[in-house]
């Protein structure tokens, strides 16, 4: 079906003729006839738009969104408001369809996003330098373990992980580094937080990295002020995940010293989306700036004088490089940032710190509520900010799909990743989930726990 | 003259008070400074109302040693005032929806807005990516019959659609490689590119730990198969290729290169950049490629949002499949007719394991679907006809404006996009290929690639697409022979260049001399 496209039969004739050619077939000549497709595709003929919107709206809804469940899911993603301006602003043809700014004189708005965006993410993470974003979360800390492998010398070959580090950002940077001559070892939990005494142990002369995450992934604050430094001490650089979010009320990894924070930015301005689209960060020392991944906006002036933006240090970048550049990203993520930086303009100053306070309350406030129920447990009782873990007493899928009928998401199950927690649940708040939404759980949950307790027994 | 210059202005520019040179015929634009929206906080102004505290106040959650001090300085700064300073930003970018963006080797094609309504849709939007597949069942689904489509237009039966970006599609291409020699007991070190290949092929190369080893090109632009011999040896794992390749032009040789490859064992990899010349014309599986990544940002219209988001999903061949990423969406039947049910099958041992968080990108992954279903299979030919129609028409049409000037570096039929090179311009004229391009920009066109492939002098790497009209060629191309005719006459007119634009040439070594890559505060 043709569709998006203006060639009528006259033009093609006519186009034909100014070519020199016959037909069609005559400009895929140099096409061998032995890799031609001599059948059409196996696919279905087109379709009108409103048939494909009916197809597509009928599939959504055998979905259950955020919108259909009172959902505490988080590990990673987490169902914040999307302030309606970011929809606005993000859906302007003049952001959504530019290519990357390879113009600047007529790019100077996705530039000027760039340059603010960076500003606002060195602010978050109180590290000098920003990129304009990488993919996502997991591979942002596999790109600060390239970076890592491109800094130190050939004689630091291990990286230490802590098993805090989500379990997807510790799988892609394992997957990532399988050609880098490195070697991976994870560093234990105790109490819910990276084990120092561990880290102390593990740290000598060929660590290149320590990796960590803030608040880690159980929801619990690391104590990056006794961590950093025992890193530091043996030369390894220091790689932070952190959630965006809490960073309006937690010390910044900045101010311990890291070499590099990175994250999940989702939850600034982006939607759920299934896991996707949404943005990585990538901020660090000053030091590493030459060694960034990635696109990075800087400033500067026309020749008349005029303030502007450009896309600038590109010969760390594969366009310029080639193999010896700091990383293979091309494409990045920059309309996933614009939302990250209206939506911190929305928030502000001040707001992003009020957000922080109203989700520490509501945190501690769901998990007394839930330690409050016969059968759970806290994991571990380290501060959390936005999202804690438990135990049940009683099989967590089944507790989850008992949930699910009353139409209450609890949580992640935790024991594909944490078999050593049994049966684990991480359970996640924003500020979509009221007071009420959490005594909601707590019911639901009380009745699911006894409902599988007793399904056992029978 | 001070006074006419105002009236030529934006009335609502904003008056920051400072003192500025005048400047005559200075465009509204120009005179909007850029102020960013760090300084256009005010303390105390606000847009966020927090949700009241609704739960018991406890003190002390937070110990002060993981206290921040001093807030994060963002913006303060109300409403109204972001959304005119975004859109104020938006009106100094050129899009594609605005006007023609032939830009090489990006695929600048129309971007349905059916696919943003159906993206947005709550049941897509807001669903959570650890929810039960059980209650995801639309979502995996979806993804589960965009692979089954994706592997037919590709030739090869085993999708994976993780990875987030063409490059992150090539790194998973080259661990698939890596993995299935290392399974074999074969340590293979060296990576074959093209002289012509995208910067990320190399780049991708080196960071799966390869050594890049380049391929030399024939002069008919195809691989230079005897080069291609000579460094084929039992110590290469792959050539990386893209088919037609970034001159735009379909490598007859492609089935003697495949016969090659294979003859050493390496894997066969194509960079699926191009694709939107060959749908359902021509495969890559039935031309011998192992493994394939496509752009969903390029060949199937994902917006590319100034700088993405894309999507890079993989298809390979059987004996490259135990290697895929996981999860991998499945379909079981249920055997008792309930009908199939969609999982994430994560029990794949030989796996290279997880490039990315989740599941992909998932909101791309429904308009490149969307897509899919509303061309079907003769409107997919039918694109990738039509794309290669405007190619040779739009070069057909150059030819005559600017063929002295701007000669086709390879002259053949090209497939959805062509090379001209400026050297000529540049020895008769005295104009750079960045000069045309800064040149086209104030006659209200995206200029195309400039200075790549890097084989061809003073390049420019054009690729109309096939949803621009017959007349939006013709002018694309007088305009490149005005601006040629007015640089025979006064090319200082042009290396100036341009003039209408929000600003002028920017001083790009200057930035890069002395970073300033953030707001001071």
């Amino acid at each position: 079906m043709s569709r998006y496209t203006s060639a009528t039969d006259a033009d093609r004739r006519a186009m034909l003729a100014a070519i020199g050619a016959d037909s069609i077939e005559d400009l895929f000549a140099d096409v061998p006839a032995g890799v031609r497709l001599d059948r059409a595709l196996d696919l279905p003929p087109g379709k009108p738009e409103q048939e494909v919107y009916a197809h597509l709206r009928d599939l959504a809804a055998r979905n259950t969104s955020a919108e259909e469940e009172i959902s505490f899911l988080g590990a990673g993603m987490y169902d914040h408001y999307v302030p309606s301006l970011v929809d606005s602003i993000v859906s302007r043809s003049e952001f959504l369809t530019p290519y990357t700014p390879y113009q600047p004189e007529i790019s100077q708005g996705g530039l000027q996003v760039m340059f603010e965006y960076q500003t606002a993410i060195s602010e978050l993470t109180g590290l000098p330098v920003s990129n304009a974003s990488v993919y996502e979360g997991p591979s942002a800390l596999a790109a600060a373990g390239y970076l890592a492998k491109l800094q130190q010398s050939g004689e630091r070959t291990r990286f230490l992980v802590s098993r805090g580090v989500h379990p997807h950002s510790r799988e892609t940077l394992e997957t990532t580094s399988a050609g880098w001559g490195t070697s991976i070892q994870e560093l234990p939990l105790a109490a819910g937080v990276t084990d120092a005494a561990a880290l102390q142990e593990a740290l000598d002369e060929h660590v290149a990295a320590v990796f960590l995450q803030y608040p880690n992934f159980l929801g619990a604050v690391e104590d990056l002020e006794a961590l950093v430094p025992l890193a530091k001490a043996h030369g390894a650089l220091v790689i932070v995940a952190c959630d965006p979010i809490p960073l309006g009320i937690l010390r910044p990894p900045g101010d311990f010293g890291v070499d590099v924070a990175v994250g999940e930015g989702q939850t600034l301005g982006n939607r759920l989306d299934y896991g996707g689209p949404s943005f990585g960060f990538f901020a660090a020392q000053e030091a590493h700036l030459r060694r960034m991944p990635g696109r990075i906006a800087g400033e500067t002036t026309d020749v008349d004088g005029r303030r502007g933006f450009v896309l600038t240090l590109q010969t760390r970048e594969q366009h310029i490089r080639r193999e010896k550049a700091t990383h293979n990203i091309c494409t990045a993520q920059a309309l996933n940032a614009l939302a990250g930086v209206i939506h911190l303009s929305w928030l502000g100053r001040e707001g992003l710190v009020e957000l922080g306070e109203l989700l520490l309350q509501r945190t501690a406030y769901a998990r007394d509520a839930l330690t409050g129920i016969d059968g759970v447990q806290a994991l571990h009782d380290q501060p959390v900010v936005r999202e804690f873990a438990v135990s049940l007493d009683a099989d967590v899928d089944r507790v989850i799909e008992a949930c699910a009928a009353d139409g209450v998401n609890p949580g992640h199950a935790l024991h594909r990743d944490y078999p050593e927690y049994g049966d684990g649940l991480l359970v996640a708040l924003t500020e979509q989930r009221s007071m009420g939404d959490i005594d909601r759980l707590a019911r639901t949950l009380r009745g699911a726990l006894h409902t599988v307790r007793e399904g056992a027994r029978a | 003259m001070t006074n006419d210059n105002r009236l030529h202005a934006d009335p609502a520019v904003e008056d920051d008070g400072a003192e500025r040179p005048v400047r005559l015929a200075e465009t509204a634009q120009q005179h909007d400074r850029a102020r960013t929206i760090f300084e256009k906080s005010q303390s105390g102004r606000r847009a966020f109302v927090a949700p009241a505290l609704d739960v018991p106040a406890q003190d002390g959650l937070l110990p002060d040693r993981f206290r921040r001090t001093e807030p994060a300085r963002l913006p303060a700064i109300a409403e109204p005032e972001i959304v005119r300073h975004y859109t104020r930003l938006s009106k100094r970018n050129f899009d594609l929806d605005t006007g023609f963006y032939p830009l090489g080797s990006c695929t600048m094609k129309h971007n349905p807005k059916l696919h943003e309504r159906v993206a947005a849709l709550p049941g897509h939007a807001r669903l959570h990516p650890l929810q039960h597949p059980r209650r995801a069942q639309g979502a995996l689904q979806l993804m589960w019959e965009l692979q089954r489509a994706l592997a037919e237009i590709a030739g090869l039966p085993h999708v994976s659609l993780q990875p987030s970006a063409g490059s992150h599609g090539e790194l998973a291409g080259v661990l698939l490689t890596r993995a299935y020699h290392l399974d074999q007991g074969q340590h293979r070190t060296k990576v074959l590119t093209p002289d012509t290949a995208h910067g990320t092929n190399p780049a991708t190369v080196r960071m799966a730990g390869y050594e890049v080893v380049k391929v030399g090109t024939n002069d008919r632009g195809g691989v230079d198969v005897e080069d291609l011999k000579a460094k084929a040896g039992e110590d290469v794992a792959c050539l990386m290729l893209t088919n037609p390749n970034t001159l735009g032009l379909f490598d007859e040789a492609i089935e003697e290169i495949a016969a090659i490859v294979h003859g050493v064992g390496a894997t066969l990899y194509y960079d699926g950049a191009n694709l939107n010349a060959v749908m359902g014309i021509a495969r890559p599986g039935d031309m011998g490629f192992d493994i394939v990544h496509y752009n969903l940002h390029k060949t199937f219209t994902q917006p590319h949002g100034g700088g993405g988001p894309g999507a890079g999903p993989i298809a390979v061949s059987d004996r490259i499949e135990p290697y895929l990423p996981r999860p991998q969406v499945v379909r079981r039947e249920s055997g008792n007719g309930a009908g199939p049910s969609f999982e994430l099958d994560f029990e794949r041992p030989k796996s290279i394991g997880r490039l990315r968080g989740f599941q992909g990108n998932f909101g791309v992954f429904v308009r490149a679907y969307a897509y899919i279903l509303s061309l079907g299979a003769d409107g997919l030919r039918e694109a990738s006809e039509t794309a290669v129609l405007n190619a040779n028409y739009l070069l057909a049409r150059l030819r005559e404006t600017a063929g002295e000037h701007l000669p086709v570096a390879y002259d053949r039929t090209c497939m959805h996009e062509f090379v001209l090179t400026g050297g000529p311009m540049k020895r008769a004229l005295g104009l750079r290929t960045l000069d045309l391009a800064k040149r086209l920009l104030d006659f209200g066109y995206h200029p195309p690639t400039i200075y790549f492939p890097l084989l061809v002098d003073e390049a420019l790497l054009v690729e109309p697409t096939e949803t621009e009209t017959r007349e939006t060629l013709d002018a694309f191309a007088e305009a490149v022979g005005a601006v040629l005719a007015e640089a025979a006459e006064d090319p200082e007119t042009a290396r100036s260049a341009p003039y209408t634009t929000p600003v002028r040439r920017l001083d790009e070594a200057g930035a890069a001399k002395r970073p300033v890559i953030r707001q001071a505060l």
